[in-house]
């Protein structure tokens, strides 16, 4: 192409951008993110965010299946050694070509000892470089899920971070700051323009990425409006025409609103009540939850439909299993919950020997959807089982030392299995005995060693089908034993104005705007 | 004299180190601060090194000592929840909050002193008992329910200003203002109004106060049996006299004018260091928290220690007295 062809095209091209200055997608989100950095912070939302800039070696796609982005396919050399072969052609936004080198320097600074993320990618021994475009990634032992991880380690480039010394990640312990928390350098569709924290993110396409764009979005302004009827009001008055956080409360206002669509649809979170397990509970008397009769009559007592109905407007999915159904390990066997009966939770509790019996039941009012509405009911739906309940609600910052010190005899947890998007998740972390690597979320102090020795084999099978029926194995015991008492999939709403023609909405909650479509 | 004015220094000093106290000792009872920084997948091992880390394991003496020692160098250490320097943090939101303050008490001062003297000199008359009323009103009303009627009118319902943000700022050096463009001043208006409303009642209610005092006296008598018109006697020698007290609640009052921000700024999203604070607290981010509560305090004591000196300057009475 001769110079001047290229100028006049140039020309035209800023023309044809100028006219069609409207596609921008204003986002109004209910939070910001915490730094540009992804690693700065174990923050799915943050991971999620970064996700329009930087990308991983995999990722998921509409179906939440996983596929390949900076790498093409892999295979497992041994038990231990999985082997990347990685994109080629693809370059980072300041010019710089990707390769086998930004994949090392990314996982050696995600594995840091001061690393908030270290535990994304738990199995993570060591990388080494097989050639510029192959990378031998060594694990501590047969892990079946590293993928499922590698999809939120999204990729630096080598260079920027030596050139701007940010090879070791940013650690607030240690008072070091870092460059990348306010600059980005991806490989992503979009390139960060500007940042202010708590005020605004501006993101503008890449002209140079690798994918196929599916988008038309030129310009997102990304805005964090924490309080509620703000956020709304702005999407009323069209400031911003996307929001993910559409508050439960005004959803009926806004499906009425001229020009607002809604897109609702229960998330992966899963609500559950866990009961202390202790051989005492923390006022001293002996602890009745360890009786299955008093966990049965609980379950029963709960009238999961009600709740739905009226809690949250037929809105959240009511739910007998302890993972939402997209999510793999999932078995509908699992998902029956009992038909609720007052009258038969009574007797039960009588039988137990626990008529009338008094314990707190530790709410959060600001972590989950509804939650304190959620707990009133339960606690009126109890008393008239023959349970005295008292409800102890509070914001999640004075609940959880509670929750997690044993200090509640029944407490209130959300569980979504992200990121690794897997029953392993719920496993590993709440129903295993509490160890160094297990059962970090086991609040209540329960063990049971059967289960405990199937999660464990689940963890190095590597044979997907029989891993999945080992943890379904596990997690038809746990249900066997109300180790938890799943109550429902809570609600997730996006709303949008008719400048946006189509969203990809999966119930991870997670905004992918590389696939969003805005009215020409 | 000297010996007063370092009575009052040493006084500031005290009440700073209290509430730095206090403040630490909030974030003692208030929570983990790694239950909120972990995310699902983390394991206990590393929970506990990132606790060790911190210095949470400590024991709380050390900290606090820690803490004091850090904090009158002006290193309030580094926010958990961005890893940025507090101090940088803080001083980037500074000025949002005090364009907004200065704005707030600009429209109260310029509304509350009419209203002041309409509300003295037609005391008893139906306007000047009706602009009485809805001044309750005024004060009673909670802040936010102001903040979220102002955006249902007039953003929502009328178009005519944002609803939230600050618009666009120009930078320069570290300030950065939102006055110098359109969308910036636009974007004050609702916030600012909805925190001088109170400020506005305040200001009108004690110019009216000052106003009938000073209409009672005297020289007012005797000016009017000179034959001065009204319009001079109101604005000349009454209107004067009332000013000093009003002045010197204003300059008192930026102090509290800041700390009501918070919630003026959380529900306009306003970038400023109150909504630097309800973020921090969300998240327990003790180093954010405590460095803006001590700032806080030191733009109070900082206030009230040079109105009592300049007062002791003006009034040589009041040395002794103390």
């Amino acid at each position: 192409m001769k110079p001047t062809q290229a100028g006049l095209l140039a020309t035209a091209a800023l023309m044809t951008a100028v006219s069609a200055q409207a596609e921008t997608l204003r986002w109004g989100s209910a939070r910001d993110i915490y730094s540009l950095d992804p690693y700065s912070y174990g923050d799915s939302y943050t991971i999620a965010f970064m996700n329009h800039v930087y990308e991983a070696l995999v990722r998921y796609d509409e179906n939440l299946e996983i596929e390949g982005a900076l790498a093409t396919e892999w295979e497992i050399v041994s038990p231990a050694v999985w082997r990347f072969h990685l994109r080629e052609g693809v370059k980072f936004q300041d010019g710089a070509e990707f390769n086998a080198d930004d994949v090392i320097a990314s996982l050696t600074r995600v594995s840091d000892p001061a690393s908030p993320l270290k535990g994304n990618l738990p199995a993570y021994k060591s990388a080494t470089k097989v050639d510029d475009y192959t990378v031998d990634i060594e694990l501590t032992g047969p892990y079946p899920l590293l993928l499922n991880d590698l999809t939120n380690i999204l990729i630096f480039d080598a260079g920027w971070l030596k050139d701007n010394d940010a090879e070791k990640p940013s650690d607030a312990a240690a008072g070091v700051e870092n460059y990348a928390t306010n600059n980005a350098n991806g490989t992503g569709p979009f390139v960060v323009e500007s940042r202010t924290p708590d005020a605004e993110t501006v993101l503008v396409r890449s002209d140079d990425w690798w994918d196929e764009p599916r988008h038309n979005i030129d310009r997102i302004e990304f805005t964090p409006i924490t309080s509620a009827p703000t956020r709304v009001a702005a999407l009323l008055s069209g400031e911003i025409n996307f929001t993910e956080e559409a508050p439960v409360q005004d959803l009926e206002r806004l499906a009425a609103a001229p020009g607002v669509t809604l897109m609702e649809t229960p998330s992966l979170r899963t609500i559950m009540f866990g009961f202390n397990r202790k051989p005492e509970l923390e006022d001293g008397r002996e602890n009745p939850f360890n009786d299955l009769r008093v966990r049965q009559a609980f379950d029963i007592a709960i009238d999961r439909d009600l709740l739905a109905e009226r809690v949250f407007r037929g809105k959240s999915r009511p739910s007998g299993s302890m993972v939402a159904p997209e999510i793999p390990g999932y078995a509908e066997a699992l998902d029956a919950y009992p038909a609720a009966d007052a009258e038969k939770a009574r007797a039960l509790l009588a039988e137990a020997g626990h008529e009338g019996l008094e314990f707190s039941l530790v709410c959060t009012n600001d972590a989950y959807v509804n939650d304190e509405e959620l707990c009133r009911a339960v606690v009126s739906m109890l008393s008239r089982a023959g349970f005295s309940p008292t409800l102890d609600s509070a914001p999640q910052a004075l609940q959880t030392p509670k929750r997690a010190g044993g200090k509640s005899d029944v407490y209130i947890i959300g569980w979504a299995t992200l990121p690794m998007m897997d029953a392993y998740s719920v496993l590993q972390q709440i129903i295993h005995t509490k160890g160094e690597a297990w059962g970090v979320f086991n609040w209540g102090g329960w063990s049971y060693p059967e289960i405990d020795k199937l999660i464990e084999q689940a963890s190095t099978e590597m044979d997907r089908e029989k891993r999945l029926a080992i943890e379904t194995e596990a997690l038809a015991m746990a249900k066997e034993e109300l180790v938890m008492l799943p109550l429902y999939q809570q609600p997730m709403a996006w709303a949008m104005s008719e400048d946006v023609e189509s969203v990809m909405q999966n119930p991870d909650n997670k905004a992918r705007h590389w696939l969003t479509r805005l009215a020409e | 004299m000297l010996v007063f004015i370092l009575k009052r220094l040493v006084n500031a000093v005290f009440v700073m180190m209290a509430v730095a106290f206090l403040a630490f000792a909030i974030f003692q009872v208030a929570g983990d601060p790694v239950e909120m920084l972990a995310n699902e997948q983390m394991s206990q091992a590393d929970r506990d090194a990132l606790r060790d880390r911190m210095g949470l394991n400590d024991p709380m003496p050390v900290q606090f000592l820690r803490f004091v020692g850090n904090a009158a160098q002006g290193d309030f250490g580094m926010s958990y929840r961005n890893n940025q320097d507090v101090i940088g943090l803080i001083a980037e939101r500074f000025p949002a909050t005090m364009e907004l303050v200065l704005v707030a008490t600009l429209i109260s001062l310029v509304v509350g002193i009419p209203l002041g003297i309409l509300t003295a000199i037609g005391r008893g008359r139906w306007f000047a008992e009706g602009l009485q009323f809805v001044s309750i009103i005024g004060v009673s009303l909670p802040s936010f329910v102001v903040g979220i009627m102002l955006i249902l009118v007039f953003s929502v319902i009328l178009g005519w200003a944002p609803s939230f943000g600050r618009g666009e700022v120009v930078d320069f050096g570290w300030w950065s203002t939102g006055l110098l463009t359109p969308s910036g001043r636009a974007a004050l208006v609702l916030p600012a109004i909805s925190l001088s409303l109170y400020q506005i009642t305040l200001i009108m209610r004690l110019v009216r106060a000052e106003m009938l005092e000073v209409l009672r006296t005297d020289f007012i008598k005797f000016a009017r049996a000179r034959g001065i018109p009204r319009r001079k006697i109101w604005f000349r020698h009454a209107l004067r006299n009332c000013l000093m007290p009003v002045v010197t609640m204003t300059a008192m009052n930026v102090g509290v004018l800041i700390a009501f921000a918070l919630i003026t700024e959380t529900v306009f999203q306003w970038p400023g260091m109150g909504m630097l604070f309800i973020q921090a607290v969300t998240f327990l981010d003790f180093p954010v928290m405590a460095a803006y509560l001590v700032i806080i305090s030191f733009i109070f004591v900082l206030l009230n220690t040079a109105v009592d000196i300049s007062y002791a300057i003006i009034d040589p009475r009041l040395r002794s007295a103390r």
